[in-house]
């Protein structure tokens, strides 16, 4: 039998932990050829960046431990091989890319110099590095190559960053590739280039291609064959259309059924006046325009999501909305009266109505106050809502109504999950009684069967209480099965505006098209007809 | 570059003004000189003399107006006690302390750098424990107690070293030695730690991936990110032994900047205080300013 070129066997992986050994993987195998692309999928915990971390020997023994099994590179066990052998095979034989590409390239040395020691250090000389660098810099389509050499990490874009790091990785023409989770810090369309980037030199060099990510989207468009992971086991394996049409496990079939997008889309029904009414907002960051001009009407009960990509505005628009941050123009009438011309006095009053739920709910969260301390703040700061004989019965039933149990509220924030802690910092912006409750990117930072459940939540409130929001995302299934209208934006300028409906099923903007085409399917048919169609379209122009 | 150097070398004039006034007045607040400088036997006659002489008599605005005057000038006055410009007499202090100062900083900071970062590297090992342990100790030590007990054994019992002054380069060695342990104690825990995070960052996973070896890894893509904290408490150490190490330098009977200060303040030597008192606060703000600078240098993403 000839080798595949990366065979893990049997591996399993413990962390010594004060708390105990947590099995981060156990007994896990797979495989991969060369010109195939393997896809590890699984949500936050499920151990699927363990095995990858020991294929490159980075995981940090102790307090790791590798336990049991094998990792053939061409039929060699890298982990019997000694640590100078080891760091030999790293860089030069297999590569690996980054999910943040920015914490990932040291931000004291020029990314030329980082290129050429990952040339150096495989014993290539310096002009032939520097010319090297400069070559793949073209290649990965870096803007005006040679300048780019002598930048600093932090001087360039997301996407450009991580075509650094590709452009890195491959210096050495490896056998293998492992990318952990690379675009998920991107936006939608620098995913789609990035991804589109990766196959292309996939083709060129017929290397194999490991792939970690949470996004089953991801998994369509790039993959050939999956492995699903839960809780450090590996649950189900296939080519990925099998596993999609027919998935086996109870773990994956629930997977796919969260993945956002599938739902029917809302017809705005709300009717009455408005009760939030922002006109040609502004706001400026010294001589930059961050908002050129917001309108947009809200009623009671109503959902606006506003998406866009990084830099359009969407979360300078929340921040001048709750006058976080001081506004340089326009109105924003809360049921008739300026927000924005507001004494402190009228605006501490209103403070009550409008809630915010922030994307980073271990860092919104203040990690010294007990569940109990950070719900009943609300009432320390507005008594009238309460009294205090009355707190912890509220407070309890406000964790019951974001599906937590009133037990949890002598605890703290670390000591939930993610997904526990959000619906902690929406428990805390529902004792206000709010009428409009504004997220920021509130669910992004989830699991996907965890956004479903935080979602599902977030559909209930609007429906019993009849909450407004606004519904700040750059994921725009998630969008199409949340809100009632949808605002585009782009560059601080709302694009397009209109229900789900239209924007989804009809938009009419080149822009809003772009958005949409770039967004990742996770059914692998959908995708790949996205996909040529997309193609098509660029070989026309 | 050149517009953040002068904006600070202006708030740095400013703050000089007013430590001026402070030790003008706070210093003629603590007694006649006239009255310690000449005999206890002396007349009043003499004592108004020796005041017209010196300005003394005089009201103390007018007395700073000139001196200001004079300072603006360049002209510091004179030592009452060693009838010499009390500028000459604080550089040729100063001399002596500011070498004093960069030999045990430089040694400081290499040791501190090489022991913290080796420690760094191999988290609770024998290496990091023992040099925890040494560098908690130095740091906690009392240097004026180290500097007796250092003279009692290497200079008493094994006569190795010279026990105070100066004239040969083994005098500088035990005040090399005593000012050289605090510092260090502080500065490997700071580097230690500092290095602990920098390891630990998401770019040496990087760098390790790229098979990047364990010497550069620690001491080109660690270090450089784990100097930037670093470089502010050297800084700080320096300053204070620019200062003149009062106690260190009296014990060894070293002519530095701080003992000159103790014993003319001692002597109500206004000028040569004044004089002092200025030249180190001017050499502060250039080490500052250099720490500044360094940071720049060393951090691409801090530009002024």
């Amino acid at each position: 039998m000839a080798d595949h070129l990366l065979e893990v066997r049997d591996l399993s992986v413990d962390f010594h932990t004060v708390t105990g050994t947590v099995h981060a993987v156990r007994n896990i195998s797979y495989y991969l050829d060369r010109g195939e692309t393997l896809a590890i999928l699984g949500e936050s915990g499920s151990g699927k960046s363990v095995s990858s971390a020991a294929i490159m020997n980075l995981i940090d023994m102790p307090p790791g431990k590798i336990t049991s099994g094998e990792i053939l590179l061409d039929g060699k066990d890298l982990l019997k091989m000694s640590g100078e052998a080891r760091r030999a095979v790293n860089g030069r034989r297999i590569a690996m890319i980054f999910q943040d590409p920015l914490s990932h390239l040291n931000p004291v040395y020029s990314v030329g110099w980082q290129m050429r020691e990952a040339l150096k250090t495989h014993g290539i000389s310096t002009t032939q590095a520097q010319a090297e660098a400069l070559r793949l810099f073209k290649r990965v389509a870096l803007p005006d190559p040679e300048a780019a050499l002598d930048k600093y990490p932090h001087e360039f874009s997301g996407g450009q960053r991580q075509r650094v790091m590709i452009a890195m990785a491959l210096a050495l023409k490896p056998d293998l590739l492992i990318a952990d989770e690379p675009t998920t810090a991107l936006d939608v369309t620098v995913q789609a280039e990035v991804l589109a980037l990766l196959k292309e030199l996939q083709r060129e060099t017929g290397m194999g291609v490991l792939i970690i990510t949470h996004d089953l989207g991801v998994v369509s468009e790039v993959a050939d064959r999956v492995v699903v992971m839960e809780k450090g086991q590996l649950v189900e394996s296939g080519t990925v259309r099998d596993v999609y049409r027919n998935p086996q496990h109870a773990y994956t079939k629930k997977l796919i059924a969260a993945a956002p997008g599938k739902g029917d889309m809302h017809e705005p029904d709300a009717h009455g006046a408005s009760i939030l009414s922002v006109k040609d907002v502004r706001k400026f960051y010294g001589g930059f325009e961050a908002l050129k001009g917001v309108s947009f009407e809200l009623k009671p009960g109503e959902t606006v999501a506003v998406v866009g990509e990084s830099g359009s505005g969407k979360s300078t628009l929340a921040r001048v909305l709750l006058r976080l941050e001081e506004p340089d123009g326009g109105t924003a009438r809360w049921k008739g009266k300026d927000l924005f011309t507001m004494s402190p006095g009228d605006l501490f009053k209103l403070r009550r109505d409008l809630q915010m739920v922030f994307q980073d709910p271990t860092q919104s969260l203040n990690p010294r106050m007990t569940v109990y301390q950070l719900i009943s703040e609300a009432w320390v700061i507005h008594p009238e809502i309460l009294p205090k004989a009355k707190w912890r019965e509220r407070a309890a039933e406000l964790l019951d109504q974001v599906g937590l149990s009133p037990e949890h509220m002598g605890r703290y924030p670390h000591q939930f999950s993610g997904g526990q802690r959000q619906r902690i910092a929406i428990a805390r912006a529902l004792a206000l009684e709010p009428q409009l409750i504004v997220c920021d990117e509130a669910v992004s930072a989830l699991d996907v069967s965890v956004q479903a459940q935080v979602i599902r939540l977030l559909d209930g409130l609007r429906k019993k209480m009849g909450i407004a929001f606004i519904f700040i995302a750059h994921d725009l299934p998630l969008v199409r099965d949340f809100a009632d209208y949808v605002m585009v934006m782009q560059k601080g300028e709302v694009v397009e505006f209109g229900t789900v409906a239209q924007v989804f099923d009809n938009p009419q903007m080149p822009y809003t098209q772009a958005l949409l085409a770039a967004s990742l399917d996770p059914d692998p048919d959908v995708q790949a007809a996205n996909r040529n169609a997309r193609l098509a379209r660029v070989s026309q122009i | 570059m050149l517009t953040f150097v002068r904006k600070r070398a202006f708030a740095s004039l400013i703050s000089l003004v007013g430590l001026l006034v402070m030790v003008f007045f706070l210093s003629r607040l603590t007694g006649d000189p006239a009255s310690l400088f000449l005999p206890v036997e002396a007349s009043a006659e003499m004592k108004a003399e020796f005041r017209a002489l010196h300005g003394l008599d005089q009201p103390l605005l007018v007395q700073f107006g000139q001196y200001v005057g004079n300072v603006v000038t360049g002209d510091l006055g004179e030592s009452l006690r060693k009838a010499r410009p009390a500028l000459d007499v604080v550089l040729e202090a100063f001399t002596w302390t500011l070498w004093l100062a960069v030999i045990t900083m430089t040694l400081v900071t290499i040791a501190a750098i090489v022991v913290g970062s080796l420690a760094a590297f191999r988290t609770g090992g024998f290496f990091d424990r023992f040099s925890s342990m040494v560098s908690l100790i130095g740091a906690s030590v009392p240097d004026f107690w180290l500097a007796i007990v250092a003279i009692v054994v290497f200079a008493i019992q094994l006569s190795w070293l010279p026990t105070s002054g100066t004239g040969t380069l083994s005098h500088w060695i035990l005040p090399i030695c005593v000012l050289f342990v605090r510092p260090f104690g502080i500065i490997v825990q700071l580097v230690r730690g500092s290095m602990i995070s920098a390891l630990s960052s998401a770019y040496v996973k990087t760098a390790r991936a790229k098979g990047v070896k364990s010497g550069p890894i620690i001491f080109i893509h660690a270090l450089r990110n784990a100097m930037l904290p670093v470089i502010t408490v050297i800084g700080d150490q320096a300053a204070s032994l620019l200062n003149g190490a009062v106690i260190v330098e009296t014990i060894f009977g070293f002519p530095g900047v701080g003992k000159l200060m103790i014993d003319s303040i001692l002597q109500r030597d206004f000028n040569v205080v004044l004089a002092a008192i200025l030249v180190t606060a001017f050499a502060i703000f250039l080490m500052n300013l250099v720490i500044d600078l360094a940071y720049a240098l060393l951090d691409p993403r801090i530009r002024y």
